[in-house]
């Protein structure tokens, strides 16, 4: 069976700043895979270079979507294919309403598969359940896109796209920075009613408390750009107790 | 020099282009005294150009060059061509006033079904009633002077001469729409518009080309009287062919306790000024006024606004933006003047520019002239391109370049769209930028 997401021998540098230096990674559909580290390890850098952002160059390495070059793709043809990346720093994008924003987004998505577009009926339904279930109140979608949103509001709206578009791969970058503890479980529970034998998730986080929240299949210890270590969920707890100093060691 | 003043650059003495449209000129006496006058001052200054202060962006002499001859007034095939152009506007539930070529085309215009207390009559009816100082005022302009203020008392060969009752509030806007039909010829029209106490209006006006006209010149002014304790939102929609001039001065009186909120949107012609005059002559009045230029190629739009603050206790409040894509040139000049005796004053400025390509460009001058020591006044101007984060974020969500860009340059524009209070209006003003933005491949 092909690998959801398969990332191999990944070299990227910034401005001739080499900040992976041949990561490996494979995750399956129905996985949830946990993926930290301490900062400047290249946990964000390798979330956006999935993601397609601008600004990164890849040197070496590949990257298979459901056995697809996804490097070979614009950002918009990834999240058409299933791509989603929850922003760690989600934007304000002033005069985009919310709700208009949701709508072209999807519809251009499911334009670039060949799908027709949802009724407007249909979609202001679907739009309203999710929100509701993420605590989201319905004239927070009428606002400009996270414009004048809290932290965790932010990180809901981030929510509530991944469960309208249903893309199969999440990564969630850094999702519980900003957040209390209660912002954070209401954005856990939501990313977990997702949790399918068809989708995966990729959470980056610097540190365990998230995982408590969303209990990962498989954790992976970065450092220095490479994945140095990878084991079950117990792993994050060891993490916790030992810090990351013993892999950064091992890594130089 | 003097000499070349008098002549066009092609030598022509633009004194033949007065003595061949004379004979087609509404008035006598005063009236016919008073355009000799004014155009013997356009002769005498020639075309605005770089070296004087007002038009230092904007070179007439370089780019508009010369002044077409008057279109002759419209036959039947102009009448039908620009029917169809005003059709094509798709606005609906407005009382049309619809001025051809420079002449009022009652046959096109809604003026049977006028609503009450708004009466309407040709510039031209009124003129060649007779003649006498009071009519010759009708074309005077004391607020302001320049070349092409007097061009366009001299050519003015119609326009609709509105007034709308005390404390009237007609439910639907009055629309002047402005088309032209012929190309390489020019129209010059005066409009004046007479708001009285307490009356609640909404104006707007299109300007438009028909089918296949082009290069055509446009020199038009409106004045606009708003009483005391009235109110008028206004939005003006330069929708002119992408090859056309248009030179228009706007002149608005704001009494006391009143209220204007008036909006223009330039997205037409190769070359256009629109130059507004405000003054706030009652207390207690409140301005807005706002604007956007959407413009591509090569093409050059200047919005020129004087506010003055006459008297105590008003608040104004400017915001223009432009959209600017491949070597266009958007010009803003913004002054505010308060007075000596204008105490309390609130006048603030705020312009933006979006720049879509490396080589357009974005002059913005604001001006505050101010004589009185206890006013709030400020300005503010900021130039950018689209930001990437934005852009990128919405691609992440599945949106391919172009409608990405699309949407944070509607966002943009719709910030300044949003000043229009009357949802009607505002849905014109969207529906005239989505006419742009479509034009962009």
């Amino acid at each position: 069976m092909t690998a959801l997401l398969e990332v191999k021998g990944l070299k990227v540098q910034v401005e001739d700043n080499e900040i992976l230096h041949g990561l490996d990674l494979t995750v399956n559909a129905g996985e949830v895979h946990a993926i930290m580290g301490p900062n400047g390890s290249g946990k964000s850098t390798l979330s956006h270079v999935i993601a397609g952002k601008p600004g990164y160059e890849v040197t070496g390495g590949e990257i298979l979507f459901k056995g697809e070059d996804l490097l070979e793709m614009d950002p918009d043809e990834r999240a058409a294919k299933g791509v989603f990346l929850a922003f760690q720093y989600p934007v304000e994008i002033p005069g985009v309403a919310t709700m208009t924003f949701l709508r072209t987004a999807l519809n251009a998505q499911r334009k670039a598969r060949g799908e027709s577009e949802y009724s407007t009926p249909d979609f202001l339904k679907k739009v309203r359940e999710v929100a509701a279930s993420l605590n989201i109140p319905q004239d927070m979608l009428k606002r400009g896109v996270n414009v004048g949103f809290s932290g965790g509001e932010k990180k809901r709206n981030e929510v509530l796209q991944m469960a309208l578009f249903q893309p199969s791969l999440c990564i969630l970058d850094e999702m519980d920075s900003g957040l209390d503890i209660d912002a954070l479980r209401v954005a856990a529970d939501g990313v977990n009613a997702l949790r399918s034998k068809d989708r995966a998730m990729v959470v980056i986080t610097h540190y365990q408390r998230l995982l408590n929240y969303i209990v990962p299949d498989v954790v992976h210890v970065m450092s220095k750009g490479r994945v140095v270590k990878s084991g079950g969920k117990e792993l994050a707890l060891e993490l916790e107790k030992s810090g990351y100093a013993q892999f950064e060691n091992k890594a130089a | 020099m003097n000499v070349a003043l008098a002549k066009s650059p092609t030598g022509q003495p633009v004194g033949e282009l007065f003595a061949a449209a004379r004979g087609r000129l509404p008035g006598t006496g005063p009236v016919a005294e008073l355009r000799q006058a004014a155009f013997d001052d356009f002769a005498r200054r020639g075309l605005p150009h770089r070296r004087i202060e007002e038009w230092k962006y904007t070179d007439l002499r370089a780019q508009l060059r010369e002044v077409a001859p008057l279109a002759p007034a419209p036959d039947q095939a102009a009448l039908t061509r620009a029917a169809k152009a005003v059709k094509s506007l798709g606005i609906e539930g407005t009382q049309k006033l619809v001025l051809v070529d420079g002449v009022f085309a009652p046959q096109l215009s809604d003026v049977a079904a006028l609503e009450a207390g708004v009466q309407v009559r040709a510039l031209r009816e009124i003129l060649e009633d007779g003649s006498n100082q009071v009519r010759a005022d009708l074309l005077r302009t004391t607020v302001a002077s320049d070349a092409m203020i007097s061009l366009n008392a001299a050519l003015a060969t119609d326009g609709v001469v509105i007034d709308v009752a005390a404390g009237v509030a007609p439910t639907k806007p009055v629309h002047i729409v402005h088309v032209a039909t012929r190309s390489a010829q020019s129209a010059a029209t005066r409009s004046l518009v007479k708001i009285e106490k307490g009356a609640r209006v909404h104006l707007v006006e299109s300007l438009v080309a028909a089918e296949g006209a082009r290069t055509y010149q446009t020199h038009d002014s409106i004045v606009i009287w708003i009483g005391d304790d009235a109110e008028l939102q206004h939005v003006r929609l330069m929708e002119d062919a992408l090859d056309a001039a248009n030179i228009t001065t706007a002149i608005f009186t704001v009494g006391a306790n009143a209220k204007l909120n008036t909006f223009n949107l330039t997205h037409g012609g190769a070359l256009s000024r629109y130059q507004g005059f405000i003054t706030l002559a009652g207390q207690g009045s409140e301005l807005s006024t706002n604007g956007v230029n959407l413009l591509g190629a090569a093409r050059h739009g200047d919005t020129t606004f004087v506010v003055d603050h006459a008297v105590p206790n008003c608040t104004s409040r400017e915001v223009f933006r432009s959209v600017l894509d491949g070597r266009a040139h958007s010009v803003f000049q913004g002054r505010i003047i308060v007075r000596p005796d204008a105490q309390k004053t609130d006048g603030k400025m705020m312009t933006r520019a979006l720049l879509l390509s490396d080589e357009a460009e974005a002059d913005n001058k604001p001006e505050l002239e101010i004589f009185a020591d206890d006013v709030t006044c400020g300005h503010g101007a900021t130039a950018g391109a689209l930001d990437e984060s934005l852009l990128f974020y919405l691609r992440a969500r599945g949106l391919p370049e172009k409608e990405a860009q699309a949407l944070l340059i509607a966002a943009f524009v719709g910030e300044a769209i949003e000043s229009i209070a009357d949802d009607n209006l505002r849905d014109f003003a969207v529906a005239a930028a989505e006419r742009w933005l479509a034009t962009r491949d």
